[in-house]
This record gives C-alpha cells, structure tokens and sequence, in this order.
C-alpha cells in the first residue's frame, strides 16, 4: 500500500479537486432523483416544494407497477438459487478438479460479461421466440442465470483460492469423506463467498433490462421493461419515485454482498505460518 | 505484478493440496450442470442467430449486403465506433483522477471513494440513464440553470443528441475505468515513486516519468473494456438517444421491434460479435478476463 504525504502540496490538492469533482459527477445525478420524488408538485421539479409519498403510495397501489415488481422479485430469487447452486458446483470444479481446458471453459463462463449485451439479449429472444417462451418466467429466469453464474464463479472461486486447503487435509486424515468434508469443513468456512456470489446474482437478475427488453411479453415483463416504457414521461414524479427504490435496493444488497465478503475474508485470514516463508 | 503479489500471498498448503485434486470424472460432474445451461442458453441461441443471419431459408448473404448497401446503416456503424472511442478516452481522462486518488488515500477515505465508485457499478443502468434524461429534458435542472444563470436565452434541446448519448454513457461506465485503473496503480510498489523523490524528483517528475508509464497496462484494459461494452450498448442509447443518433444496438432493435427484420437484425449483431470476439482476443494479454471482478479485486 502507498504510504500518502502528509503535507499537502499543490499537486495533491489539484489531485483532490478533481477526483471529488468526478466522484460527485458520478454520483449527483442519482442523489437529485431523490428528493425530487418526494415534491408535492406533480411535475418533478428541483428543488421540490412541499414534502409527500404521495407518489410511493401510487406506486405500490397501481398493480401495473407491483405485478411486475412482483415478477421481478420472483425472477431474482429463483436466479440467485440456480446461479448460487451451478455457479460453486463449477467454481470447485474449476479451482479444486482436474479440467482439460480449464482457461477456455473459464473464458466460456465469463463470457456473458463482456459480450455485447445487445447481441446476448436478441440471440435469446430468436431462441425463446421459436420456443414460445417470451413472457414465460423461465425464459427469463435462464436468461439471467448465464448473465449472473460469472460473478458467482468469481466470488466463490477467489473464497476457495483464499481458503487453506491444509484443513481439508486435516479432515480427510481424521477419516471424513470428500463430500462430508466439503460440506462440513470447506462450505461452513467459504459460505460468505457463496451468499456474497447469491447477492451479486439477485441484484444482475433484478436489474437486467437488455435481454428482458426483448424476452419480455405484452402481459408479462420485469420491473426494469415497465419503468423503460415510462422514461419518456421525464415530469412523472412515479417513476421517480421507482428509481430512487431500486437506487436503495440495489444500495442495500451491495452492502449487504461485501459484508458477506469481509466476514469470508475474517474466516479466512492469513495463518501466521502462511506469511512467513 | 500483482500476479507475483496475489501467488506469494496464496496459503502454503495450497501446493500440497493439489495433490488431493479432484478425479477427472468428478470434475466434470460438478461442471457439467453449468455448461449444460451454457450450452442450451448461451451457445445455441448464438449459433441460431448466426444461422438466421445467413440462412433464409437458403443460403444467402443478402442481409449481410444490405448493411454496407444503405449509407443509413454505414453511417450509424462509423458513428458508434466514434462514439465508442470518445466514451473511452473521456472515462480515461475522468476516471484517471479517482485511481490515483484511490490508491493515495486510507482508512475511512479510502473506503469512502471505494463505496463511490462501487455504487454507481451495482446501481441500475436504466435508473443512471433515467436520471440524465431528468436532468437533460427541456424544462430539466440543466437548462433551468442555465437559463437562471443567464449562460442561454432559453431552454436548449440537449435531450436526443449525440452528446446527450456521450455524456451519459461516459457517467454509466465510469466504474469500469476506474476498476482497472486501480489495480494497475495500486501494483505499483510504493519503493518506486520513494526512490524518485529520493532520487531529487518533485512530484509531477515522479508521476510522469514513474507512476505514468507504470499504469499503462490499467490504462489500455480500461480502455479496451470501455470501447468494447459501448459498442454494445443498447439502455442508454435508447432512452437518451433519439431517433437521429441511433447507435448499433438501438438500430438492431428498432429493425426487430418496428422492422420485423429479423434475418437482418441477426446479421448486425453477428457482425457487432465477430467485432467484439476479434478485439477481445486481439487484447487479452491487457484485459486479464479472469480478474474482472465484482469488486474490482
């Protein structure tokens, strides 16, 4: 780690200026929907007059926008499930498991991240297009599955390259199985990597909205599709007031996902043996 | 560099370990549910799509011939490659501060750039471009202050131009300049920059002919990792794009949603692939795939 200077010098106060200069770029546009969906005005407007949630309870009394927040949810969990469940399957495979070819299947799997979203998202809609399946929960729920597992493998792998393999060897010494022991030696000392993995997936689900763009039905379509046909109404303090709840839910898990990641990090800190030599 | 850091630090029993890997078949079974998805979801959509893109039903490449036949489509090609480069050196230039910044600073500051720049990756894309076109719209906050700051006359059209487009998706990927950015100068050991100054250089010498040249390799995977993800970017285009700043993607969905041109849709998004496949194997030394992390680590 840099050691910073402690006196301050013109360059570092030029460095300051116009790192927070950008952090408050990155970050104001998000911050000002805020306050603007609680404004009593029924065009949004900054700064708002009057304080209301008059436009949160239009929200959760309109089913046009709670079935498909209902839907989202339920898309999310069941993705969070099988991308948590495939995703450590592979990653010990990977990590632990004799594999030919292990760096393709590992640019396999990591694939979805840097393929064009778009051509990801139309490739899926032909296939569920053929099938029949557009609108159908589970098209949507394996679609965002394989957008999910790489942050899954990710995370799980980079707990059990962190784990210390020596007390899986203490285990199979004292006589416990391979399975036995990977269920009750490596999982209860990797499982914050494994929820971290499930967060990460719950939040890819819930806020993907390229693929459920096209995979979406008339009927049936995500939270992200029913706020993407609203954006154009720019004034509607609703939709406001739906972006600022997934800007906090999306806040909540991310908080929640690295403190599962700092907690795997306090299980497995660094064994004074380990350090040394 | 920090590939030498991450395997000294790796635990001792690792090596001893190995030794009781997994058998091959066991292996496979563990990975076989995951590629079984990645196959039926992932591979054979794809391949459909390339099928659909040449087949129709014959053999033909007339889809193909149609996308450098209309100067519409050449036209909106060349643009978002432009578009692309310039979200990619302007997240380089914004994007620089903050690393160096991250890497300069401790405790409790540090963790509060880090939650800066991890929120906005975590954030919904939808949500961030939704926010610019409040902000952009003709009664927006934008022109009202400019207008209140007497800068304008009256109220601009700045929603549904290509620098509308520019802005916000300089704003959404961000992060993903950032992340690289950071692991390349936090690799950088802190001797190096000491012995300079040690050596009599102040500390714009340091940082040019020292911290610079170091960083280079974050500088090209951000770089590369910027311009590959707006070539394909499709949210942000749409919702504060307009019609006269059409991208690759807002053009393959308006061919699919108000076109039903779906052989010829196919064929843009097989040619945007091929584009994407050839750049990331053209960089991989400098993108190092397998450590995009959720977390930048």
């Amino acid at each position: 780690m840099a050691r910073p200077p402690t006196w301050i010098t013109p360059g570092r106060l030029l460095l300051m200026a116009a790192g927070y200069a950008v952090l408050m770029f990155l970050l104001l546009p998000s911050l000002l929907i805020m306050p603007m969906s609680v404004g009593e005005n029924e065009f949004l407007e900054f700064p708002p007059t009057g304080f209301t949630w008059r436009w949160y309870d239009d929200y959760l009394s309109d089913p046009r926008w709670i079935d498909p927040t209902l839907f989202s949810f339920q898309i999310a969990i069941l993705v969070a499930l099988l991308a948590t469940v495939l995703g450590t399957l592979a990653a010990v495979a990977l990590i632990r498991g004799r594999i030919a070819g292990r760096s393709l299947i590992h640019l396999l799997i990591l694939s979805p991240v840097i393929a064009p979203n778009i051509v990801i998202a139309i490739a899926m809609f032909f296939f569920f297009a053929e099938l029949h399946m557009i609108g159908s929960l589970w098209a949507f729920v394996l679609g965002h599955t394989v957008l999910a597992v790489p942050y899954v493998v990710l995370t799980v792998s980079a707990a059990l390259y962190r784990y210390d393999s020596d007390l899986d060897l203490a285990a199979f010494s004292l006589g416990a199985g391979r399975v036995q022991t990977f269920f009750r030696v490596t999982l209860p000392l990797t499982w914050p990597g494994v929820v971290g993995g499930a967060v990460l997936a719950f939040i890819t689900s819930f806020d993907e909205t390229t693929v459920s763009f096209f995979v979406s039905g008339t009927r049936d379509k995500t939270l992200p599709r029913r706020l993407f046909e609203n954006v154009e109404e720019t004034v509607s303090p609703t939709v406001a007031a739906v972006a600022t709840l997934l800007t906090l839910l999306s806040i909540a898990l991310l908080v929640l996902g690295l403190l599962f990641r700092r907690l795997g990090d306090r299980y497995n800190a660094p064994k004074p043996h380990a350090r040394g030599a | 560099m920090t590939l030498t850091a991450a395997r000294a630090q790796r635990p001792r029993g690792r090596r001893r370990g190995g030794e009781r890997r997994l058998a091959v078949p066991v292996s496979w079974l563990l990975l076989a549910p995951l590629l079984l998805l990645f196959v039926a979801v992932f591979l054979l959509p794809l391949l459909g799509m390339l099928e659909r893109s040449l087949f129709d039903p014959d053999f033909t490449t007339r889809h193909y011939e149609q996308m450098v036949a209309r100067d519409l489509y050449l036209r909106v090609i060349r643009r978002t490659i432009e578009i692309s480069a310039i979200v990619a050196f302007a997240t380089l230039i914004l994007g620089y501060p903050v690393a160096y910044l991250m890497t300069r600073v401790k405790g409790w500051h540090a963790a509060l750039i880090g939650a800066c720049v991890l929120i906005p990756l975590w954030t919904s894309t939808l949500v961030r471009s939704y926010a610019w076109t409040v902000l952009l719209s003709r009664h927006g906050l934008i022109n009202t202050w400019l207008v209140d700051l007497g800068l304008i006359d009256a109220p601009m059209r700045m929603l549904y131009t290509d620098g509308a487009v520019i802005l916000a998706m300089v704003h959404v990927l961000l992060p993903f300049m950032i992340l690289p950015l950071y692991a390349a100068l936090r690799a950088i050991p802190d001797d190096l920059p000491r012995a300079a100054a040690i050596l009599g250089a102040g500390g714009g010498a340091t940082f040019r002919h020292v911290v610079l040249p170091l960083s280079l390799p974050g500088v090209s995977a951000g770089l590369v990792l910027v311009f590959l993800i707006s070539l394909g970017f499709f949210i942000t285009p749409a919702l504060v794009g307009g019609p006269q700043s059409l991208m690759v993607a807002t053009l393959i969905a308006r061919e699919i949603t108000t076109g039903f041109n779906w052989g010829f849709a196919a064929a843009i998004a097989a040619t945007l692939l091929v584009a994407a496949l050839a750049i990331v194997f053209a960089f991989n030394r400098v993108l190092r795939l397998d450590r995009i992390d959720g977390d930048g680590r």
